[in-house]
Parts: structure tokens; sequence; C-alpha cells
């Protein structure tokens, strides 16, 4: 077996830019076998929600994020500790990648008091440490991401904010007004527009007057990332942080990706793509297909020990779905729980004028 | 000593600016223009670029942006130049700000101070005159308050700086310009009003009067005028929106048996709607020898000339006859 091999990525697109990062790069075994089983993670626990979904375990809305998983991995993976991340709706593969473990996200999904926001925040609403969620307003993330950015730099770290959105989200004003802005302050940011090719059922051509999404930032440098590429995906974002972390201002990235479910649980997602078009990436352009097999080629790995990690993934996965369906949701104590870390006045009306409830204080509140 | 509302709220800003190194305030033309009303004058020179933001005019930008670096660790004062264009932003106002904390569990809480003049100026028509007190105060997850005088100003600002919550705070710019008389525990650094308290500016028998901001110069105008025929009109300042110290107008209600609102607002749904509820639905009901009545801003986006505007607003003699009218009372 080898510790290490060398490998070469799609060309980036420039925008602003006279260089982009290193098209040739080197993998070390250890991190190959990482990223991977990471992939097979949110790969696996992704079909696990959309299952609980179908049992209908997991109420209201589920985006997942099946298909994505290179862009998420990829990103982590050039990040340092202290470096913070928002993103949208479609979060679960974040929350993981950022600390959370599959219990933690998918007893979230199911509502249960284990799950990370102990089951009050559901598919949209989950935090950890130096990852601020999980946003269900489209666009919101954006400048709350730049205003990250600006605590970041103003506390003197040299921390990044990475901002993600999805390429129907790049059409939002407010990520224009948070642009503007970055590049005026300087601000440590990555916009990050994670392009799947739809916007719920809208195509980028009939959605967007360009769909460069990583030249849009008109003044702001952009790079086009292949997003099925874990190891484009990391170069591309060491490239950016560094960029933002020596104080030139923000930076786009577009990572071309693809979804293989629909918008949400309630899409198929064939009414406006063909099922065609679904398997032909499935067959070419997969993220963790393409990487397994450059792990093997260069003998970075043997099959017998990604049937290892797979089956440790299966295992994993299988107890977190019997952890999500068992356990229970919090009290209705906690109903009026953390409204207000500093509560003033703990009467909370319920339903009617007879029921007051009391305000209950549980979370570390953060920011105290 | 005399103190304006304008020089309250600047030395609470600076005082706190002072006091946490976290604390900036960014927004429109807050920093070289020294404030569109003058607010943040002399903050600029004194703090510098770092802390006293000048944004470009772009309202849901600036606001997501302050909202953002409260939830990674700093305390933003984000100036709106009127709450009128707050609605560019709200979304990161409700949906940003006041619910993270609830939809983390309790992890992360937001403390920014969203401020700015609200409600009607003079003059400047519909798109610039009008109360948020109702929409914002609806809102579970955030604090509202609504100063009137020079002390309220500086004691909740100063309080919703340190606090640890999104806040609300509601000013008026019409009272900007107001001197009032304060006490040298005002002047001081370490003045602080609670959140969720009222006060009772006048003391009475017969009727209570609940206002917030401005209105509650209407009502000590009608309290006087009442006066002269015997009335005694106990005027509540509310201080705060959310919380709402209903505990003080009850026990207010309870001497007098009797209840009028005051507001500026709009009726339908407004706080006085909320005052009314809360004492008829619940054993307020059995204090009052007469319905609870509101008295608004009539129900119309704000004309702009003077007669019509005039008559949009409640004004202390609207007071005064409802008053007469509750009291049977000629």
């Amino acid at each position: 077996l080898n510790t290490e091999a060398t490998f070469d990525t799609k060309p980036f697109k420039l925008h602003k830019l006279e260089e982009g990062p290193a098209t040739t790069v080197t993998l070390s075994r250890q991190d190959a076998l990482k990223y991977y089983k990471d992939m097979q993670m949110i790969r696996r626990m992704e079909t696990a929600a959309g299952n609980l979904y179908k049992e209908k375990i997991i109420r209201g809305f589920c985006h997942l994020y099946s298909g994505q998983e290179a862009c998420c991995v990829g990103m982590r993976a050039s990040m340092r500790s202290y470096d913070a991340v928002i993103t949208a709706y479609r979060a679960h593969g974040w929350t993981y990648i950022m600390g959370v473990d599959a219990v933690g996200v998918l007893a979230e999904l199911t509502g249960r008091s284990t799950g990370c926001a102990r089951g009050k925040g559901g598919s949209m609403h989950m935090y950890v440490k130096n990852f601020y969620g999980g946003n269900g307003i489209v666009g919101a993330q954006q400048p709350l991401g730049a205003g990250i950015a600006l605590a970041l730099k103003y506390q003197g770290t040299d921390g990044v904010c990475l901002t993600l959105y999805g390429d129907g989200a790049a059409n939002q004003g407010q990520l224009y007004e948070a642009m503007n802005m970055a590049q005026l302050w300087k601000l440590p940011v990555i916009f990050i527009c994670e392009n799947n090719g739809y916007g719920m059922g809208t195509s980028v051509d009939r959605a967007s007057a360009s769909t460069a999404y990583y030249t849009r930032g008109d003044y702001v440098p952009g790079i086009w990332v292949d997003g099925m590429d874990v190891l484009a995906v990391r170069e591309a974002t060491r490239f950016a942080i560094d960029h933002c972390a020596t104080g030139k201002g923000p930076m786009v990235m577009e990572v071309v990706t693809y979804r293989y479910s629909g918008h949400s649980m309630s899409d198929p997602g064939t009414s406006y793509r063909s099922r065609d078009e679904i398997q032909e990436v499935r067959q070419t352009r997969d993220p963790i297909t393409g990487f397994r097999e450059r792990m093997l080629s260069t003998d970075l790995a043997t099959a017998d020990e990604l049937k290892d990690i797979d089956q440790n993934v299966r295992q994993v996965i299988d107890d977190a779905v019997k952890r999500a369906k068992s356990d229970k949701e919090i009290g209705l104590d906690e109903l009026t729980a953390d409204i207000m870390s500093n509560p003033i006045d703990t009467r909370v009306r319920g339903v009617t004028a007879f029921d007051t409830l009391t305000h209950k204080r549980i979370g570390p509140a953060v920011n105290s | 000593a005399q103190l304006t509302v304008r020089d309250a709220l600047n030395s609470a800003i600076d005082e706190e600016m002072e006091r946490d190194e976290r604390v900036f305030i960014l927004g429109e033309e807050v920093a070289q223009y020294d404030g569109a009303y003058k607010i943040s004058r002399g903050l600029w020179k004194k703090y510098g670029d770092k802390r006293v933001i000048d944004t470009p005019i772009t309202e849901m930008g600036f606001a997501g942006i302050a909202t953002g670096a409260a939830m990674a660790g700093l305390r933003p004062i984000c100036e709106f130049m009127t709450w009128n264009f707050s609605m560019q932003a709200i979304d990161h106002v409700i949906n940003s700000a006041a619910k993270t904390f609830y939809m983390s569990a309790g992890m992360v809480n937001v403390p920014i101070v969203f401020r700015g003049p609200n409600g009607a100026a003079a003059g400047v028509a519909a798109q610039h005159s009008q109360c948020f007190g109702a929409w914002y105060s609806h809102c579970p997850g955030l604090k509202v308050i609504a100063p009137y005088s020079a002390e309220d100003a500086k004691g909740l600002l100063k309080a919703a700086i340190r606090d640890p919550d999104p806040v609300v705070c509601l000013e008026n710019e019409i009272m900007y310009g107001t001197a009032f008389d304060v006490s040298d525990e005002v002047l001081s650094k370490d003045f602080i009003l609670p959140i969720g308290k009222a006060k009772i500016e006048r003391a009475g028998k017969h009727i209570t009067l609940v206002a917030f901001s401005r209105a509650v110069a209407t009502c000590l105008d009608a309290a006087k005028e009442l006066s002269t025929i015997g009335i005694e009109a106990e005027v509540i300042n509310l201080r705060s929106l959310r919380p709402l110290d209903f505990d003080t107008v009850m026990e207010s209600v309870k001497k007098t048996n009797h209840l009028v609102s005051v507001e500026h607002g709009w009726p339908q749904s407004g706080v006085g709607a909320e005052i009314v509820s809360r004492m008829v639905e619940g054993p307020g009901f059995y204090h009052l020898d007469a319905p609870p009545v509101r008295v608004t801003g009539a129900d119309i986006p704000m004309p702009y000339a003077k007669t019509l505007e005039d008559h949009s607003l409640p004004q202390g003699k609207d007071v005064v006859r409802v008053v007469k009218k509750l009291l049977n009372v000629q």
C-alpha cells in the first residue's frame, strides 16, 4: 500500500484572480480513508433519513444531501479548528462534518431529546460549535455569514466564515448586499454556491441570467470547482481560506454538484429532469464511487479495507436509527425552555389565558 | 440637571462602548455624518472605523451582518435610520435574531440591539409615519422597549446593550430634542433601568391611562387638564412592550376601576388591543366599572397635510373626551 498518491483535478475556472489553486494534489492514505468514511457516513445517514421520512417518523421538511457529499467533506478538510460555517436548509451533512454524530442528526430529525437541538430545531436548524446552522430562509444565511466573518476579524483572529447557499439562493438580493459590504470592509468570508443544478424544480438556466456563479460577485474574486471531486474542493477551499485569512477580503467559490433526491421528501424530483440524467450522474460523476476508484487504483487502500469501512458505517447508522426511533421527545416542561437567555418575566402564556407556563433555562447560551 | 432624549441615548451608547469592547454600532450615516438624527454624535471620532461603521443603504444586508456578528460573540447596535426601513430587514429581526436561541435549544443567544426612531414624525407622510410597537412586540424571542423620557432612554438603552437577548428599541424622533429634568443618578455611568418594568408617571385614583413612548406625553397633558375638573388620572408609562408589565396595570385598575390605553399606532391588533384583552379575559374584568377603551392613531395611512395629520394622531383632548365619557362627566 502507498502512504500517499498524487492526482490531477479538473482545471479550476478563475474570476479576477491571476493564479488559482494547484491542480496537482497529494493525498495521504490516512486522509483518504477519512474522507471516504465521512462521505459514506453522510450518504448512509441520508438514506436512513429518507427511509425514516417514508415511515412517517420524520415530520415536516427534509432535504437530503446525497450526491453533494464531496462538498462538505472537501471543505472541512481545509478548515482550521476556529473557522466557522453557516449554510442553508440542506444541513444534515454539514452538521455531521462539523462534529455532531449520526445520533445527534437523526434523533433531531425524529424530534427526540438526543437530537443536537433536543428536537426543537428539526431538519433545518442544527447547531454545534463554529456551525451556525441550518437556516430555513433561503438567502438569510448570506449576510449572517458575512457578520460571523466580521466578528472573527473584529476579535483579532484570522478565522474565516464559509457561507454556503444554493444556486437558487444565488439570486437573492441580500447576497449582493452582503458581498458589497464584505468587499468594502475586507471581511474574511467565502461565499460558496453549491450549484446542484436546480433551485427546487427550477433549473439554473431558467432561474439565472448568468449561471457562471463564480463570477457573480463582480468585484469579488471567484473560483469554479468540480464539486464531485473531494480533492478539488479541498484544494480550492485551502486557496480561498488563505486568501481571506490574509486580509484580501471575500471570495466566491462555485462548487458544481448534483442532488440525487428531489428538493425535499415531497418532491420525487422527476418532473423537471429525467431519470436518465440522474442515472448518468450516478454512473459517471458520483463523488464516492469516483474517489473509491482513485484510492484503489493508486493503492491507497485495499478493497477489503473499504468494505470494512462500509460495514462499520452501516452499523453506526443502523444503531443511530434505532436510537432515533426509540429515544423520547423532550418533556412538556421544555415547551417553554430557552425562549430567552435572560427571560426577565418567566410567565409564558399557553394556548389560553388560564394556562400560564413557566420559562425554563437549559442550554449553554454561548454568547452570555 | 436637564438632559435631552438625544443626549441620553448618545451617552448610553458611549458609556456602554467604553465599558465593553464587544459593543459596536453600525448603520446608515452613524459615523462620519454623526448620525442622521445625531444620536451617534462624536462616537466615530472617539472610537474610530472599527467600532462605528457606516453602512451602505442596504437594510437587509446590514441587519443580517449585525445579527451574524452577535451570533459569533459581538454586541452590535444596529441603527435603522427610522424603523420604517426595518421592514426591508424584518426577516433578520424575527427569523434570524428572535428565533435562533429557541431553535438551537438554548445554545446560540443573539445579543443585539436594533434601534432607531419609531412612529410618526412631522409632515413626512405615510411611508415614514408608522408605529412598530405592535409588530415587534407580537414576537416571542424579542424584548421590546419604548422609552419616553431622557431617564427612560438612558436606562433602558443601557440595559438593552447589556442584555444577552435581541432587543428592539423604539425611539421617537419628535422626543429627541426634548429636555427632561434628571437626577444625578441618571447621569451616572451605572444607571440602568430594568426591562419589563413600567413606571407610574403620575399617581391618580379615578382612571388608569396606559401609554408608551410619545403617547405618555399625550396622557400627561390629558391628566393635567382632567385634574382641573377634579379627575385624578393615573398615568402608566409602559417603558417595555415585551415583556409587558401587566402587573402594574392591574394594580392600578384595582384602584381606579377604569382603563384607557393610549398609543399613536393603528387600532387593529395594536398594543392597546393587547392590554384591553388581558384586562377583560382575566380577573381584571371584575375590577372594571366601565368598558376598557383604546385611544389610538386613526385607521388610515398618514396624510401629509398638517390639519389632516393632526387629526390622525390622538391629542390630549381626545383622551380627555374619552375619560369624561367613561366617567360620565359632562
